[in-house]
C-alpha cells in the first residue's frame, strides 16, 4: 500500500515534470518557427536596391530606403525626445518621492502606462496634435513613440536608482555636497549601465510599434526628410505592403520584416548580455 | 558661504525639475483620458448607454454599437489565456525547478526574447505562414474532435478559414505567453528557499513542493501576472487585426468565424472615418478599451504590490 502510494507520486511527478518540459519546448517552438521563417524569407528578399530605392507601386521594383531612413528618424527622435523625461522622472521617483502621494500615484500609473494598448495613445496623440494640425506629421509620430519610451525609461531609472547603497549617498552628502550633485554625480553614475539598458529596450520596443504611428506618421510612398509631414517608416509599411494581394509588395513586407527583427532581437540580447546589471552595484 | 547657497538653489532647481516630470506623466495619463472622452463625445451623447450593447456597426447608416470589437477583443483574449496560463505555469516550473543552473539564463532569455519580437511580425507571419497550416490541419483536427461534444462543440464548428477569432487567440496566446511566463519565473522564486528545502526534507516530490508550497505562497503574484496578459492581450493591436478578420457582424459563436476587436477596428477604420459620428464611435471605442485595460492592469499591479509586500515582511 505505501509503495503503492509512493509509485503513484512519482508518477504524477514524473508526469508534471513532462508537461512542464513539454511546455517549454511549446514555448520555444515558436520562437524557432518565427525566427526560421523570419530568416528564409526575409534573407531571400534580400537585395542592395532594398537601402538604394524607394517604396515602389504595386508591380515595379524598388526598395525600402524612405521607410529605413523615416524609421531611423523617428525612433532616435521619440528616444532623444523621451529619455531625458524618464530619467528625470525616475529621479523623482527614487529619490525624493518615495513616501509622497505624487510619488506612490506615478509609479503606480506609469506601471499602467508602460501595459497600456499603444494604439490608445496613437489617438490621443492624434488628438492633441494631428486633428488639430490638420494634417499627419512626423512629429506627431516622434511624440506617440517618446510617450512609449518615458514609461519604460522611468522604470529603468528607478529600479537601478534603488540599487545604489545608501551608504555612498551619505559618503557624498558627508563631503558637503547638495543633493543635486550627489545624484548628479554619484547616485546616477553609479546606475549608468542599467539605465542605459533600459533605454536600449525602450528602443527596441519602439522600433516595431506600428498602431501609435496609423494616426500620427501614417506613411509616405516617397522620398522626405519633412516631419511636418507625413513620412514613411518601416511598421506601417509593413503592415500596408503584407495586407496586399501583390507577391513584390509581400517580398518587400518580408524584407523589412527580417530588418526589424533581427535589430529588435540584436538590441534585446545587446541589452541583457553586455549592460547585464551586476548584483553588486 | 557661496558654495551652499549654490547647492541649495541648485537643489531647488533640481528638486522641482524632477517633480514637474513626474507630474507629467500624470498629465499624460489625464490628457489621454480628457482627450478621448472628448473626441467621443459627439457618439455618447447621440447613443448613450446603448452603444455598449448595440451591435450594429453601420458608417453609411450612421448606426453603431460597440458590441461585436468588445465581444472580439473579449474572446480573442480569452482564448489567449486558456493557452496561455497552463503554458506559462510549466516554463515557470520548469525554469526555477527543474532546468540546470547554466540552462536558466539562456532559456529565460530565449522566452523573454519572444515578447521582443514585435507584433507587427507575429501578424505578418501569423497571416501568411501560419494561418494556412492552422487552417488545413489544426481547425478540421478540432472541428474533429472538440466539434463533436456537446455544448462546446459548437464553438469549432464551421468552415476552417485559417482567419477568425480563435487564429487571432492562438497567435495572441504566442505573445502573452513570455510576459506571464517571466512573471511566474520572479514570483516562484520568490518563495523563501526554506520552505522548499523543508517540504523536499520530509520527502515531497518536485510537483508536491510546487503544488503546495511555492504556488500557495505565491498565488496573488501568479494572478497578477496573468492579469497582466489579459492587460496586454486586450490591447494587443497589429498581430490580431491581420488575423481576425475584420468582420463587423455577428454571425455566431463558433470562434472558427471572423470578427473584430477594439484595436483592429481603429487600426482598420479610424484613418478613414469620413464622418464626424463615425470617428467619434471608434474614439469611444478607444476609451472603453482604455477602460477596460485601466481597470484589469490596475488589480494586476495591486496583486502583485500585495505579494511583494508579504515577501518583504517574511524575510
Amino acid at each position: 500500500m505505501a509503495a503503492n502510494l509512493a509509485t503513484w507520486r512519482r508518477i504524477k511527478n514524473r508526469i508534471a515534470m513532462t508537461m512542464a518540459f513539454l511546455a517549454m519546448a511549446f514555448g520555444l517552438f515558436w520562437l524557432f518557427w518565427i525566427l526560421i521563417t523570419t530568416l528564409d524569407l526575409g534573407i531571400a528578399s534580400l537585395s542592395p536596391k532594398l537601402f538604394t530605392q524607394m517604396t515602389p507601386p504595386p508591380g515595379s521594383e524598388g526598395g525600402l530606403l524612405n521607410a529605413i531612413v523615416g524609421s531611423l528618424l523617428l525612433v532616435s527622435l521619440g528616444t532623444l525626445l523621451g529619455t531625458p523625461i524618464g530619467i528625470l522622472a525616475g529621479i523623482y521617483l527614487a529619490e525624493y518621492g518615495k513616501h509622497t502621494w505624487l510619488g506612490r500615484i506615478t509609479q503606480f500609473l506609469n506601471d499602467i502606462l508602460l501595459s497600456a494598448p499603444s494604439i490608445v495613445i496613437g489617438l490621443f496623440v492624434y488628438a492633441i496634435y494631428v486633428a488639430q494640425a490638420g494634417h499627419f506629421s512626423g512629429y506627431s509620430g516622434v511624440i506617440a513613440l517618446a510617450m512609449l519610451v518615458i514609461p519604460v525609461v522611468i522604470r529603468a531609472t528607478e529600479n537601478m536608482l534603488l540599487l545604489v547603497p545608501n551608504p555612498m549617498r551619505e559618503a557624498a552628502f558627508a563631503l558637503g555636497a547638495p543633493k543635486w550633485k550627489v545624484i548628479v554625480k554619484v547616485t546616477l553614475r553609479a546606475s549608468i549601465a542599467g539605465i542605459l539598458t533600459g533605454v536600449l529596450l525602450a528602443i527596441a520596443r519602439i522600433s516595431g510599434e506600428t498602431a501609435p504611428l496609423l494616426f500620427t506618421a501614417l506613411s509616405n510612398q516617397f522620398w522626405t526628410l519633412n516631419m511636418n509631414g507625413p513620412i514613411a517608416n518601416l511598421p506601417v509599411t509593413i503592415f500596408k505592403f503584407a495586407m496586399s494581394p501583390y507577391k513584390d509588395w509581400q517580398q518587400l513586407a518580408w524584407a523589412a520584416v527580417f530588418l526589424i527583427t533581427m535589430g529588435v532581437l540584436a538590441l534585446n540580447i545587446i541589452a541583457r548580455v553586455v549592460f547585464r546589471p551586476s548584483k553588486h552595484t | 558661504m557661496s558654495s551652499t547657497r549654490q547647492g541649495k538653489l541648485g537643489d531647488w532647481i533640481f528638486f522641482n525639475l524632477t517633480r514637474f516630470f513626474a507630474l507629467f506623466v500624470l498629465l499624460m495619463l489625464g490628457g489621454t483620458v480628457a482627450s478621448l472622452v472628448h473626441g467621443a463625445w459627439p457618439a455618447i451623447e447621440r447613443f448613450g448607454w446603448g452603444f455598449l450593447w448595440s451591435g450594429e456597426w453601420n458608417p453609411p447608416m450612421e448606426r453603431f454599437g460597440a458590441l461585436i470589437p468588445i465581444y472580439g477583443t473579449l474572446a480573442t483574449s480569452l482564448v489567449a489565456l486558456v493557452i496561455a496560463v497552463p503554458v506559462s505555469f510549466g516554463i515557470a516550473i520548469f525554469l526555477t525547478e527543474m532546468a540546470p543552473v547554466w540552462l536558466k539564463r539562456p532559456l529565460g532569455i530565449a522566452i523573454e526574447l519572444l515578447a521582443g519580437v514585435p507584433s507587427i511580425v507575429y501578424g505578418m507571419w501569423g497571416l501568411l505562414v501560419f494561418s494556412p497550416v492552422f487552417a488545413t490541419y489544426a481547425q478540421p483536427m478540432l472541428a474533429n474532435t472538440l466539434g463533436k461534444l456537446p455544448l462546446i462543440g459548437e464553438l469549432f464548428s464551421g468552415p476552417a478559414l485559417g482567419i477568425g477569432i480563435l487564429s487571432a487567440g492562438v497567435v495572441l496566446a504566442i505573445m502573452t505567453i513570455p510576459f506571464i511566463a517571466s512573471v511566474m519565473r520572479d514570483v516562484f522564486d520568490v518563495t523563501p528557499p526554506m520552505l522548499k528545502e523543508s517540504a523536499y526534507g520530509l520527502g515531497a516530490t518536485t510537483w508536491e513542493v510546487v503544488w503546495h508550497v511555492v504556488l500557495p505562497y505565491t498565488k496573488v503574484g501568479v494572478i497578477g501576472g496573468v492579469m497582466l496578459g489579459l492587460g496586454r492581450a486586450l490591447g494587443e493591436t497589429m498581430a490580431v487585426t491581420f488575423l481576425i478578420g475584420n468582420m463587423n457582424v455577428f454571425g455566431g459563436f463558433s470562434l472558427f468565424l471572423p470578427g473584430n476587436s477594439i484595436a483592429s477596428a481603429l487600426a482598420n477604420e479610424f484613418a478613414e472615418a469620413d464622418s464626424p459620428i463615425y470617428a467619434a464611435s471608434l474614439i469611444e471605442l478607444g476609451l472603453i478599451l482604455f477602460f477596460i485595460t485601466f481597470i484589469v492592469l490596475s488589480l494586476s499591479k495591486l496583486l502583485l504590490m500585495q505579494l511583494s509586500r508579504r515577501g518583504g515582511r517574511e524575510t
